[in-house]
């Protein structure tokens, strides 16, 4: 225990001294967490379209207005043919081609019906997909109004229709804002890069500059040296979870739903995890670029396949096996269901027992592979 | 009969068919200034990363203090100090938080290593730079640190790898000065060195050539032996039989 002292102390006066790793502790949560919400937003907006219009009607013009005015879409240009628009697609100026033919308002009004021609840039496929579907949406929304102008003549040989009407609510994030689901991702990233780089960094450095063999020659224990290292890093990652808070709630207005405690307590469980990683990183490596290779390759995956981004529903089976393998998925889920959720213990504690066993599991790997004699 | 402090039987270490150390044997007396010579890639620091327990003997027996080589290395290691070839303080520590950790770990108490420290500062001349970095002191003061805080906590051996290389010759001169002080008050000293004025100063000295141990005596005898006057000679005419070279 006293060597602990010893080992925390030494250590914490390295810390402090590091100028540059102190400002990355301090600017790190708040710069992500100001800018990353902001651009990695998956609401799409400003879909470029080019309009050709063969009618010059009334209602044609009443359509445009509309999608005009819908928020989504930018009208980039009106064009004299479908050839004309096309090369707006060919120059990437323009996401969608609506056509709407001549004799648009005559076949609405006498027929009751007409197809508009709509053209999607798909090299975007979630763009080109949602932007279809938002302009779909907009021109059936269009389509119901116009039933509505119209007036009925009464006719008894046709039987009334059956309406049907869907209204959706979204619980937990009413104006189904991107934001509210990221800010408790980037809280996440934040301590996965922390936990996982920093530990590795730090105790290969020792080995490059050959204080470990210094260690390794004293009569400090395995575990006092382990823990030596975890407890600084440990708190570092508490810290900056906790300027990680502050930004979301000052920046944002986000503020936990569920227990702040056991939010802490969960973000505890899951650094130990990651500090685990980065040890188990740290003993496999000689150099800083190994490490820092070794530690990025397996972060990298973690964070693209944990759900940040893109919903695990969605991939194939094998990779939400892969998902379910690594503890920043986990994680993830638990920050968003006690943040926007508001859940509680009892709601967590599937997810939490697996991050308890890459904790264990992970630091296990770890000291049984230190070695202080080879 | 004087007390042994290091036993070594038929020690080797081998790496796939390579003998790094091969079969050597020798026994070192307390308070002794045992010399290890031997050319670049002999096994000197391999033999030595064994007796300090940083590395486990394929065969043979050894023991350091009393306690054996193959499975009680942590007691080893609280009954030695040792210094390493690279220089191995922390460079981002002032030299009194390098003394306070390292004393710290082998177990000093904070009043002695107050003390100590104090003391030491005022024998080095260092009462200036006591709160400087370590990386900004020159390389001679940087290894005469590094043997001070190798002894800090009184062990009864010490290790030490090449401890002046790189380092000029007054420096070294006032390092051989700390070595003898240190054996002067009982501390053993085993000590690699490439340098043949040093060897005359140890009070035995043992070549190893391609892994095993070629001579092993004082100074004067292995020059009486090898018919010469000098020790360059003598180790050139050991040396010059080695197939391995470098490191």
């Amino acid at each position: 225990m006293r060597n602990l002292g010893f080992l925390l102390q030494k250590e914490f006066r390295q810390i402090f001294r590091d100028k540059t790793i102190l400002a990355m502790i301090l600017a790190l949560p708040i710069i992500q967490l100001m800018i990353l919400p902001w651009a990695m937003n998956l609401n799409i907006k400003n879909i470029n379209l080019s309009i050709v219009d063969n009618d010059h009607s009334s209602y044609s013009q009443q359509l445009i207005t509309k999608i005009g005015s819908s928020g989504y879409f930018r009208i980039i240009s009106a064009d004299r043919s479908y050839k004309e628009a096309l090369e707006h697609i060919e120059n990437g100026s323009s996401d969608l081609i609506m056509e709407l033919p001549s004799g648009f308002e005559r076949n609405l009004v006498r027929e009751g019906k007409q197809t508009i021609g709509i053209s999607v840039d798909a090299i975007n496929g979630s763009k080109a997909s949602i932007g279809g579907a938002y302009l779909a949406s907009v021109i059936s929304d269009f389509n119901a109004n116009l039933a509505i102008n119209e007036i009925k003549v009464p006719d008894y040989n046709t039987k009334p229709t059956g309406f049907m009407e869907i209204t959706f609510s979204n619980w937990y994030n009413p104006l189904a804002e991107y934001k509210y689901f990221f800010v408790p991702g980037v809280l996440v990233l934040l301590l996965t890069m922390i936990g996982g780089f920093m530990t590795a960094l730090n105790i290969v450095r020792e080995k490059e500059v050959g204080t470990i063999e210094q260690i390794n020659v004293t009569p400090i224990k395995k575990w006092e040296f382990i823990l030596g290292k975890l407890i600084p890093f440990w708190i570092i990652g508490m810290i900056v979870f906790t300027i990680g808070l502050l930004v979301i709630w000052a920046v944002y207005g986000i503020t936990s739903l569920g227990s702040l405690p056991l939010l802490y307590v969960v973000a505890g469980t899951y650094m130990i995890a990651l500090l685990g990683f980065g040890l188990l990183v740290s003993t496999f490596c000689e150099s800083q670029v190994q490490a820092m290779f070794v530690a990025f390759f397996f972060i990298l995956i973690f964070i693209l396949m944990s759900g940040l981004f893109t919903a695990v529903q969605s991939m194939p089976a094998w990779a939400r096996i892969i998902s379910g393998f690594t503890p920043v998925s986990h994680f993830i889920k638990i920050m968003r269901m006690i943040m926007l959720k508001g859940s509680g213990f009892s709601d967590i504690l599937t997810e939490l027992g697996y991050i308890l066993t890459f904790a264990l599991v992970l630091n296990a790997l770890a000291i049984w592979n230190y070695r202080k004699t080879s | 009969m004087e007390e042994k402090v290091i036993v070594c039987k038929d020690l080797t270490k081998q790496f796939g068919d390579f003998y790094a150390v091969d079969k050597i044997s020798f026994d070192v007396s307390k308070g002794e200034i045992f010399g290890f010579l031997g050319a670049n890639g002999a096994g000197k620091t391999t033999a030595m990363r064994i007796l300090c327990g940083l590395s486990y003997p394929s065969s043979g027996e050894a023991t350091v203090a009393g306690f054996s080589v193959r499975n009680q290395q942590e007691s080893i290691k609280k009954n030695i100090g040792y210094m390493s070839q690279k220089f191995s303080l922390y460079e981002n520590l002032s030299i009194l938080e390098n003394i306070e950790f390292f004393g710290g770990v082998y177990g000093v108490s904070r009043k002695d290593i107050r003390e100590r420290s104090d003391k030491l500062i005022q024998d080095m001349g260092l009462q200036k730079e006591a709160k400087k970095m370590v990386g900004s002191l020159p390389l001679g003061w940087k290894q005469k640190l590094a043997f001070s805080v190798s002894i800090f906590h009184r062990p009864k051996i010490v290790f030490l790898d090449e401890p002046t290389g790189g380092v000029d010759p007054v420096t070294r001169r006032q390092f051989w000065d700390m070595i003898y002080d240190a054996s002067a008050s009982g501390i053993t000293i085993f000590v690699t060195t490439h340098y043949m004025d040093e060897a005359e100063y140890c009070n035995r000295i043992s070549v190893m050539v391609d892994g095993k141990m070629e001579a092993l005596d004082s100074p004067a005898n292995l020059k009486k032996r090898y018919a010469t006057d000098s020790m360059d000679e003598v180790f050139y005419k050991l040396a010059r039989g080695a197939r391995r070279s470098g490191d």
